[in-house]
């Protein structure tokens, strides 16, 4: 589906008809000369409008759905680059207040700076636009199961090229680079069945490569238990220092196996910050290792601060009696995540940048 | 904590400057990564010169979302990478290039620190992943060397204007304010073990 000579354009800058022209000509049914109009007006068009032009939806039939899809979902990983969620963005303006060392509330200053330049320009906040990573809650009798895997895909080699994103996708073994933030699995899907269902909820995650240092996944010995939870996610978050981009958003996952703990400590990453686990008990361990965490005085960038990490997320199932696994995932401040629900008919309803829909109205 | 405004290219005033100090930039600076660093090296330790002299300018661990449009390079965000991949090279790349600022991320080690105090340089931090801010900084992209390697691990010669805040990490005395920070917070991680029954 891909050109190969399409690949590698977008960082090279030469040419024009990049993995975005392949992508828009997957819709073969529309004239060619159009589609290249379309997209050299995107391309000399920068600003924050034009990338959230509302879809046309006129004669809905399943070719049409799987492109609507496909431009919406292309919106949702733009958005996901450039705006953060509220959560995030009132997380932040509250550790500025609450700092009292003058270089921290300097360093925050500029975080909310950026924040409001990328908004008014439609520019990525950071230029590491990370890995894109799906994750999908698929109702069993949702009616495009077959066609999302496609459709991210191909929103994520639009989205590239149209905000434009760092094409962040690399081979193991030769280091090639794909140009289009694609490749062998990549973007990543997690898939969640929901039975009785019949929508689908889509999550992009735009993952930077710096915050994956504090990554863990660790057995330790039951007997430790909770307390080997703690200090293990303590150590971490010291050791890490400055380099995860803090303050962070912690994910803890606690299982019976590794890749079980992993998964919970990741998905835990999606929750609003300030949201609870439901558990009462988790709740207030949520709380106690934030403030603990906040206890080390890392602060904003490692300056030295109150603020180390905006929030505590710890997800738990029930162990094997000889294993215990701990997961401990960060996303750094610029916790990038975006949220759309598609309903059985194709549409589309955007749920943490909710403006979106407004265009859509 | 004393804010700074430099020009390039800079000589002595780097000097001057002091771990926690605010540092903004106007004038030339140079972006290098891994790649970049490496094939600066090979150059000059065969004797040849680098495509620009950087004397005097800074250094800066960056690998930006750019594109072309028509014959100017746009750069759409710039932030930081993390400097801790670089310190392998730095302290042979500043001395052997007359760099005078290191501009990155997450800090830097004590093969760096030595470097600064010998040379009188010092590395800064400007905030990691504040790209969109970076790139208003830049009033044009002057040249881009070894795009062979990449665009973000390409030589990129960018004109910036204010560039900043940027917080001095590792000073010309070869003082660390994260080394310094870690030693001092260091009890804080009792006091944590403390707060949550760890057992130390």
């Amino acid at each position: 589906m891909l050109c190969p000579e399409g690949r590698g354009v977008i960082t090279e800058g030469v040419d024009l008809r990049g993995p975005a022209f392949h992508a828009v000509s997957l819709f073969s049914h529309e004239p060619r000369d159009h589609q290249l109009g379309a997209i050299l007006q995107t391309r000399t068009n920068l600003g924050r409008n034009r990338i959230f032009q509302p879809m046309t939806r006129q004669h809905m039939g399943p070719r049409n759905v799987e492109e609507t899809i496909t431009n919406e979902a292309s919106r949702l990983v733009s958005t996901a680059a450039i705006y953060l969620p509220e959560d995030v963005k009132r997380a932040l303006r509250n550790a500025q207040e609450h700092e009292t060392s003058e270089l921290a509330k300097k360093v925050f200053g500029s975080m909310l700076r950026n924040l409001e330049v990328a908004e008014a320009e439609g520019r990525p906040s950071c230029q590491d636009t990370g890995t894109v990573i799906f994750y999908v809650k698929a109702g069993d009798k949702f009616p495009y199961l077959g066609i999302l895997e496609r459709a991210l895909r191909n929103a994520t080699i639009k989205a590239t090229a149209d905000v434009p994103l760092r094409p962040n996708s690399v081979n193991i073994f030769t280091g090639k680079n794909s140009g289009n933030n694609t490749g062998e699995s990549i973007p990543w899907i997690e898939w969640e069945l929901v039975p009785g269902s019949d929508t689908a909820e889509v999550t992009v995650v735009l993952k930077g490569g710096g915050s994956e240092g504090p990554s863990i996944g660790k057995v330790i010995p039951p007997a430790e238990g909770m307390k080997g939870v703690y200090k293990l996610v303590l150590d971490d978050i010291f050791e890490q220092g400055p380099k995860p981009c803090p303050p962070v958003v912690v994910g803890v996952g606690l299982g019976p196996t590794v890749d079980i703990a992993m998964k919970l400590a990741k998905k835990s990453l999606l929750i609003d910050i300030g949201q609870r686990n439901p558990d009462a008990e988790i709740s207030k361990i949520e709380t106690s290792l934030l403030e603990a965490i906040n206890k080390l005085g890392w602060g904003p960038h490692g300056v030295g601060g109150s603020t180390t990490a905006l929030d505590v997320h710890i997800e738990a199932v029930n162990r094997h009696p000889a294993s215990f696994a701990v997961g401990v995932a960060t996303a750094c401040w610029e916790d990038r995540k975006s949220t759309m629900r598609i309903d059985p008919e194709g549409k589309v309803e955007f749920l943490t940048h909710q403006f979106l829909n407004r265009r859509n109205a | 904590m004393t804010e700074y405004k430099f020009t390039t290219p800079i000589g002595d005033e780097a000097r001057n400057l002091r771990m926690g100090d605010v540092l903004y930039l106007t004038g030339t600076v140079v972006t290098a990564r891994d790649a970049g660093h490496r094939r600066a090296l090979e150059l000059l330790n065969r004797g040849e010169k680098l495509p620009v002299d950087l004397h005097g300018l800074a250094v800066y661990h960056m690998g930006p979302i750019v594109r072309k449009i028509g014959d100017e390079w746009k750069v759409y965000s710039a932030g930081p990478t993390t400097s801790a991949r670089l310190e392998a090279y730095e302290a042979e790349f500043l001395e052997k290039t007359g760099a005078r600022i290191v501009v990155g991320k997450g800090g830097m080690g004590a093969k760096t620190a030595e470097a600064c105090k010998r040379l009188g340089t010092a590395y800064a931090i400007y905030t990691g992943g504040a790209g969109a801010l970076a790139a208003k900084a830049i009033r044009r992209v002057r040249g881009v060397e070894w795009l062979d390697l990449g665009s973000p691990e390409a030589m990129w010669v960018l004109e910036v204007e204010d560039f900043g805040p940027l917080t001095v990490i590792i000073d010309p005395e070869g003082r660390n304010l994260y080394d310094e920070t870690r030693t001092r917070i260091k009890p804080n991680l009792l006091e944590a073990y403390k707060m949550m029954g760890v057992p130390f």
